[in-house]
C-alpha cells in the first residue's frame, strides 16, 4: 500500500523541553493506525505537528506527496487530513447541524455577496451544505430528532460521535482521533471500534488514533506505533508490540502500569 | 441522501432564532412575523408628522446609530472581534464625502463608492496586520487607530483641521431634494432596514456560520479549514462599509463634519448599543441603539442629573441582563 502520511526526522521543542525527537512515522493509505504511549510522550504534539497546529524545528512531515510542514491548520485540513480533539470541542451554543456544517467550510465558497443577494447558486450550496452534514450524522448514528439541539447539550457519547462526523464533513482522506474512547461506556467503546473500521471500509478514509484502551487498539488496528518522551520505540502489529518489552518497560513504573497489564 | 424538501430549511430557521434572539417563539410562524414588520413599519412612517421636528431629529440619531451598531455588531457580535475605534470608519465615510463633495464639487451619489473604498481599504490596512493577533490586543490597535484618524482629521489641511468642513451639499434623488429633518429621517429609515436586512442574510450564511464558530473556538474553526484571518477580515470590512455609508448620510444631514463628532465617546456609545442590546442578536443591537440616543433625551427633564441617571440605569441594565436587554430565546 502506498503511504499517505510520511514524516521524517520530525523534532519539536518547547523552551529547551524536547517534545518530539526525530520522530519517523508513516500512515498507509487505506489503514487503521494507532499511535499509543504513556502520558506525556508526545502524542498530541505529534498530532498538533501534523494538523498545522505546532511548527516543528526540524523534519519534513508530506501528505499525499505535498509537503504539510509550511501550510496552515486550514490549510492542512483542505489538503485532506481531518481531526478530533482530546477534550470534545463542539461549538458551543450552535445547533449539532451547525457544528457540523462547518466542515463543509472548506468545500464551499459564498461569499458576504452571494450571501446577502441570495443568488441560486448560494441557496444550491446551502442545501449542498446542509445535505452533506446530515448524511455525516447519519452515518456516526445520529438521528434527525437531535440535530436541531443545542449540541453541547447531547449525551457525552452523542457528542464524540458529532465531533466524528463535523471531521468527516471536512471531506477527509486522513482522520487524525485523539483518544475518541476516553470517557466512554464499554457499549460505546464497541460502538465506535465498529464506526472506525465503517469510516475506512465505507468511506475510503484512513484513520490514526491515539488512544489508551489497548483492548480498543489491539483490536482494531492493523499498524502500531509506541512513542515515549518523543521518540518513536516501536512500530509494527500488534501482536509484536504487546510481545515487545521496550513498550513493556516504557509503560511499567509510569502513570499508565494498568495500561501494561492489559497489554 | 434523500432529504425531504424543507423538512431541513424552515426548520433550520427555528434552530437558528439568533438573528431574531427570542423573537423567535413569539413570532413563530411567517404570518405572525410578517404582521409585526408591518406594524413596526407603519410605526416608523407615521413617526415624523405625529410626533413632531423635535422628536424627528432625535428618531434620525437613533436610525443612523443603528446603523452603525448593527454594523459594529458584525464585528463585535458575530466575529467576536473587540472593536474600540469604529468611529474612525464612520469618520472615513463622513470626510470623504465632505472633502469631495466641498473641494471638488463631487455629486454626493458619486462620492459613496468612493467612502465605501476608503473605509474598506482602512479596514484592511488595520485589519490585515492585527487580526492575525488573538485577544485583546486587536482592542488597543484600533482604539489607538480611532484617535489617529480623530486627531489626523484635526490637523490636516484638507480635512478643514479643527473647525472642520461646512457647507456639505445636499443630496438630490430623483428630482427629490434631501434636505428637511423629515426627508433624512426616511433616508435613514431606508437604510436601516436595508443594514437589517443584510445583517439577517449574513448571520444566515457560510459567512455568517464560520464568525460564530471562530467566536467560539478559533482552533476548532481552524482544524475544520476555516481561515481564521480572512473571516475575521471579511467581518472587519462589511463592519466598516455599514461605518462609512452611516459617516457619509450623517455628513450631508448636518452639512458640517468636524473632528470631535468622531471622538473616542462615540466609539464607546457605539460599542454600547450593541453590548447593551445584546450582542449578536438584530432586534437587541437596534433596541440599544434608540436606548443610548433616546436615554438621555427622555431624562432631559432631570438637568444635570441625567448622565448621571442614564449611567445609574446602564449599570443597572449590565448588572441585571448581563448579556443585554433583549431575550436570547435560550440560544447564545
Amino acid at each position: 500500500m502506498a503511504e499517505l502520511l510520511v514524516l521524517r526526522g520530525v523534532s519539536l521543542g518547547f523552551a529547551g523541553n524536547r517534545v518530539l525527537d526525530g520522530v519517523d512515522f508513516s500512515v498507509d493509505e487505506g489503514a487503521i493506525a494507532s499511535l499509543i504511549g504513556p502520558n506525556g510522550a508526545g502524542k498530541t504534539s505529534l498530532f498538533n505537528c501534523i494538523t498545522g497546529f505546532y511548527k516543528p524545528q526540524r523534519g519534513s512531515i508530506s501528505f499525499n506527496g505535498i509537503e504539510t510542514l509550511r501550510l496552515k491548520p486550514w490549510q492542512v485540513t483542505r489538503a485532506g487530513i481531518a481531526r478530533t480533539f482530546q477534550n470534545v470541542r463542539l461549538f458551543r451554543q450552535m445547533s449539532v447541524l451547525e457544528n457540523v456544517m462547518s466542515g463543509q467550510h472548506c468545500r464551499t465558497r459564498a461569499g458576504a455577496i452571494s450571501a446577502v443577494l441570495r443568488l441560486p447558486e448560494q441557496r444550491r450550496e446551502e442545501q449542498r451544505i446542509r445535505e452533506a452534514a446530515g448524511g455525516c450524522l447519519r452515518f456516526v448514528g445520529i438521528g434527525e430528532e437531535e440535530w436541531h439541539r443545542d449540541a453541547t447539550t447531547l449525551a457525552y457519547g452523542h457528542q464524540r460521535r458529532v465531533e466524528i462526523a463535523r471531521a468527516l464533513a471536512t471531506g477527509p482522506r486522513l482522520l487524525l482521533l485523539d483518544e475518541p474512547a476516553a470517557g466512554l461506556t464499554k457499549g460505546e467503546k464497541q460502538e465506535l471500534a465498529a464506526l472506525i473500521k465503517r469510516i475506512r471500509d465505507e468511506q475510503g478514509v484512513s484513520v490514526l488514533l491515539i488512544e489508551h484502551d489497548t483492548s480498543l487498539v489491539m483490536s482494531i488496528s492493523e499498524r502500531v506505533s509506541v512513542l515515549d518522551h518523543g521518540v518513536m520505540i516501536a512500530e509494527g502489529p500488534p501482536k509484536e508490540i504487546q510481545a515487545n518489552p521496550r513498550v513493556i518497560e516504557a509503560y511499567l513504573g509510569s502513570e499508565d502500569a494498568e495500561a501494561a497489564l492489559a497489554l | 441522501m434523500a432529504i425531504e424538501p424543507g423538512s431541513l430549511g424552515p426548520q433550520s430557521v427555528e434552530a437558528r432564532p439568533s438573528a431574531w434572539g427570542g423573537l423567535g417563539a413569539v413570532l413563530d410562524t411567517p404570518a405572525k412575523r410578517a404582521v409585526a414588520i408591518v406594524v413596526i413599519l407603519a410605526l416608523a412612517v407615521a413617526a415624523p408628522p405625529v410626533l413632531g421636528p423635535y422628536a424627528t431629529v432625535i428618531l434620525t440619531n437613533a436610525l443612523l446609530y443603528t446603523i452603525l451598531a448593527l454594523g459594529l455588531n458584525i464585528v463585535v457580535g458575530y466575529a467576536g472581534l473587540l472593536d474600540l475605534g469604529y468611529a474612525a470608519f464612520f469618520a472615513v465615510g463622513a470626510y470623504s464625502v465632505g472633502i469631495l463633495t466641498t473641494g471638488f464639487g463631487w455629486n454626493f451619489w458619486a462620492t459613496l463608492p468612493v467612502a465605501v473604498i476608503a473605509a474598506m481599504i482602512a479596514g484592511v490596512v488595520i485589519g490585515g496586520p492585527t487580526l492575525r493577533l488573538r485577544s485583546d490586543y486587536l482592542a488597543i490597535v484600533t482604539l489607538g487607530f480611532g484617535e489617529i484618524v480623530r486627531i489626523a482629521a484635526r490637523n490636516l489641511q484638507i480635512t478643514g483641521a479643527a473647525s472642520g468642513i461646512s457647507g456639505i451639499d445636499q443630496p438630490w434623488l430623483f428630482g427629490w431634494h434631501i434636505a428637511s429633518q423629515t426627508d433624512f429621517y426616511y433616508a435613514f429609515l431606508v437604510l436601516a432596514i436595508v443594514g437589517i436586512f443584510v445583517s439577517v442574510r449574513l448571520a444566515d450564511s457560510r459567512l455568517g456560520r464560520a464568525w460564530l464558530y471562530v467566536r467560539h473556538d478559533e482552533d476548532a474553526a481552524e482544524a475544520m479549514g476555516i481561515d481564521r484571518v480572512r473571516v475575521k477580515l471579511a467581518a472587519y470590512i462589511i463592519g466598516a462599509i455599514y461605518g462609512a455609508i452611516g459617516g457619509a448620510f450623517f455628513a450631508v444631514n448636518l452639512t458640517a463634519i468636524s473632528p470631535e463628532s468622531f471622538s473616542f465617546r462615540q466609539s464607546t456609545l457605539f460599542l454600547m448599543a450593541v453590548i447593551l442590546g445584546g450582542m449578536g442578536r438584530i432586534p437587541g443591537v437596534i433596541l440599544g441603539a434608540f436606548v443610548v440616543v433616546l436615554g438621555p433625551e427622555l431624562l432631559r427633564d432631570t438637568g444635570s442629573l441625567r448622565y448621571l441617571i442614564f449611567a445609574v440605569g446602564l449599570l443597572l441594565i449590565m448588572l441585571f441582563r448581563p448579556s443585554g436587554i433583549w431575550p436570547a430565546g435560550g440560544k447564545r
